[in-house]
């Protein structure tokens, strides 16, 4: 009896949910009664939508929710039958502990898979939580490598880790570069000499002389006696790893030195802050991001968010897309919205969505996930090349095989 | 040599600006024996007012330099306020209370103003617009660029002009009186109260100059930095002899040099790898690498290495002789 009664609030809600859409196929589905061969599956998501950073937890919403839309639109059927998808979007603030709460919040509303969270901060402490009942998430944006080195078997992610980022930076530096004596330098946080490790390491296996690593801090606003040290070495490119406020004076005063080589940064330090912190110094200088810029996704995903929310995706929309169909993708496989059922098509799934061709590796890592190559022309960042699977291919070229 | 030469100009740059930093400090300690933990913040509003200024007439159109010259026109009446309100109100009443009792209110202005302009302006880094076009000069090897020259240019003509005021008007010399004896000046007709005020609004105006050159040199301001710079400039005070004026420019030039050599060169007399028997010791580590002990983070330790050297072998500091009787 109680099941019933969870069946038609389910639907009141979903119909509620597909009002709000002005898609007329979603309308149609409602249109009918609830038969009984109507399987009804619930997909949360989270991400924080107050706060600084609303715009885009509501982004990542905007993107699982399409994907969610288009399955009902396309009347998916899972064991025979037509399966009613709902959408429950919570809001986590960006803070560790509401995080938990609304994480246990969706364990108990008993969905089937989460798409989420938005920030590494919040999803580590809600993943133990999703672990224990068993239910599979998905992050389209957490990037710490620590998410996915918890062994849990139900957490993935569809973005590239911080510790990829490394690699990816430094074999383009030597392959489109070509420098024979690099400087690295970190700001003694676990961010920056993470990154600036694996970036030596890179450096190091392409027998790129590396000269001994300089250290800041996350503070340091003068870098004039480490730069001029540096400067008597000569080096063909500095790599720092850390974030804009110190990165910014750092260039700068690396060209008031009058140092010529190129500079180069971790995603702390890809960001169109730098243009106001080095002036004009900052022209040219190359950058790495997780991911890939939204522009660069599926030309049919971004038409179709365009048409439903009117704005263009603001940064990982296509990835929370792709984690939703996922989703969908192994439940269809599994042919169950069990979650123990279908978290092992799951992890063997192969999948092609906005972003790309999509595998998991056993820690529930995007296998080649894709690295953004950006560099500062005419005072903002723009995307130049892609790296991935440490091949590195020129942007055109990688827009023009999404095609 | 090229290096050695860089990074002396370096420290210099950094050194004039640490000195009149300094002055602030030392002129205060001079007349009320007052540790002023606040006037580091001082310099903060002085770089976070001009920055608000300069952000906003930037796009304007008008010269850089005009912009800049604005910029600091209205630090300096804001700082000097703040100066005269820290002094009329959580000093003056405090006056001939035991000496602990002002350097604990003035540790609490210090987390006022602080957290005041973190308020006002955000927790973030703010980005001084960088409107002035950098051309640099080679000299001996050593680049030096027209920023850096004129931060050593004002530098030197302020404390070229408190010395002026100091030793060669009426207020400097009832400023001198007051600081040899509060007392006695007051029966000799020194309005006290006037000129402890005044001291407070010369240094915090100083303050404000220093905070401008700080952020368009280094092109960041942000609510936290008044500490470390306030800790730095109270450091060259004491290395100068606190209490003393040209002690106090001495000092920061040096504090300023021994920073920049410091963290130019500790990498490399660290490194143990360089020395031929500890590299034995560590063996494999050592193959062809390096292994720093010190790294260049370790700048900041300098100036307050200086400290305690000086407090531990000459506490009256190169300059102080005049400090012994007093303390």
């Amino acid at each position: 009896m109680n099941d019933m009664k969870l069946g038609i609030a389910l639907i009141a809600a979903a119909v509620a949910l597909a009002g709000c859409g002005e898609q007329k196929p979603a309308a149609k589905a409602e249109a009918k009664p609830a038969a009984p061969s109507v399987l009804e599956v619930k997909i949360g998501h989270v991400g924080p939508l107050t706060g600084g950073i609303a715009h885009l937890g509501k982004d990542n919403e905007n993107g699982a929710r399409l994907a969610v839309e288009e399955a009902n639109a396309a009347r998916t059927r899972i064991d025979g039958k037509e399966v009613k998808f709902t959408f429950v979007a919570e809001d986590d603030q960006a803070d560790p502990k509401t995080g938990t709460t609304v994480a246990q919040k969706l364990v108990d509303a008993k969905v089937a898979g989460v798409v989420g969270h938005l920030n590494s901060g919040t999803s580590i402490p809600a993943s133990p939580i999703y672990n224990q009942a068993g239910i599979p998430v998905i992050s389209g944006s957490a990037t710490n490598p620590k998410l996915t080195e918890q062994g849990f078997k139900t957490q993935f992610r569809v973005v590239g880790r911080d510790d990829q980022q490394g690699p990816a930076i430094a074999s383009y530096l030597a392959t489109t570069k070509k420098p024979k004596l690099v400087a690295v330098i970190d700001d003694a946080t676990a961010y920056g000499e993470g990154i600036a490790n694996e970036v030596e390491k890179t450096l190091k296996a392409a027998s790129i002389k590396v000269l001994p690593r300089e250290k800041g801090t996350d503070k340091t606003t003068d870098w004039k006696a480490v730069l001029t040290k540096l400067r008597g070495r000569r080096p063909d490119a500095v790599f720092y790893g850390g974030m804009d406020a110190t990165g910014g004076p750092l260039l700068k005063q690396g060209r008031e030195l009058g140092i010529k080589a190129v500079f180069s940064f971790g995603d702390g330090a890809c960001t169109d802050e730098m243009t106001k912190l080095a002036g004009a110094a900052a022209e040219g200088l190359l950058c790495s991001q997780a991911g890939i810029p939204p522009q660069a996704a599926d030309k049919r995903f971004l038409e179709a968010y365009k048409k439903r929310f009117n704005v263009d995706p603001i940064l990982y929309a296509p990835f929370t897309y792709d984690a939703a169909n996922l989703l969908i993708a192994a439940m269809q496989k599994a042919n169950s919205a069990d979650p123990r059922r279908y978290l092992t098509e799951l992890r063997r799934i192969d999948f092609t969505g906005a972003t790309g061709k999509i595998a998991f590796d056993e820690k529930g890592d995007r296998k080649d996930a894709e690295m953004t190559i950006f560099t500062m022309k005419g005072g903002k960042l723009g995307p130049i090349a892609i790296v991935k699977g440490g091949k590195t291919m020129t942007y055109d070229e990688f827009i023009k095989g999404m095609k | 040599m090229d290096t050695f030469l860089q990074q002396l100009v370096n420290g210099l740059t950094a050194g004039s600006v640490y000195a009149v930093v300094a002055l602030g400090y030392t002129m205060v300690y001079g007349i009320i024996q007052l540790i002023n933990f606040a006037h580091g913040e001082v310099v903060m509003i002085g770089a976070m007012v001009a920055f608000t200024v300069i952000n906003a007439l930037a796009p304007g159109g008008l010269p850089p330099l005009v912009v800049v010259l604005v910029g600091t026109a209205c630090a300096i009446p804001v700082c000097m306020l703040v100066g005269y309100s820290m002094e009329r109100l959580a000093y003056r009443p405090l006056r001939s209370a035991p000496r602990l009792a002002p350097l604990i209110t003035a540790i609490g202005v210090s987390i006022l103003l602080q957290h005041l302009a973190m308020l006002v302006w955000s927790r973030n880094v703010l980005a001084f617009p960088q409107i002035i076009d950098n051309t640099s000069y080679t000299l001996g090897g050593a680049s030096i660029t027209n920023v850096q020259i004129a931060i050593i240019a004002v530098c030197v003509a302020l404390m070229g002009g408190l010395a002026l005021l100091v030793y060669r008007t009426q207020l400097g010399t009832a400023m001198r009186a007051t600081a040899q004896n509060p007392q006695v000046a007051g029966l000799m007709g020194v309005d006290v109260n006037r000129v402890i005020a005044a001291t407070f609004v010369i240094g915090a105006a100083l303050g404000a100059v220093a905070g401008v050159l700080y952020g368009t040199y280094y092109g960041v301001a942000q609510y936290t930095m008044g500490s470390i710079l306030g800790l730095k400039a109270f450091s060259a005070a004491v290395l100068g002899g606190i209490g003393n004026i040209p002690g106090a420019m001495l000092g920061g030039v040096l504090l300023g040099l021994v920073e920049a050599l410091g963290a130019g060169y500790i990498g490399d007399l660290t490194d143990l790898c360089a020395y031929g028997w500890i590299a034995d010791l560590m063996g494999e580590q050592c193959d062809g690498g390096h292994f720093i002990l010190f790294g260049s983070n370790y700048q900041d330790v300098f100036a307050f290495l200086v400290l305690i050297l000086v407090l531990v072998f000459r506490p009256s500091g190169l300059l102080g002789e005049r400090v012994g009787d007093r303390a």
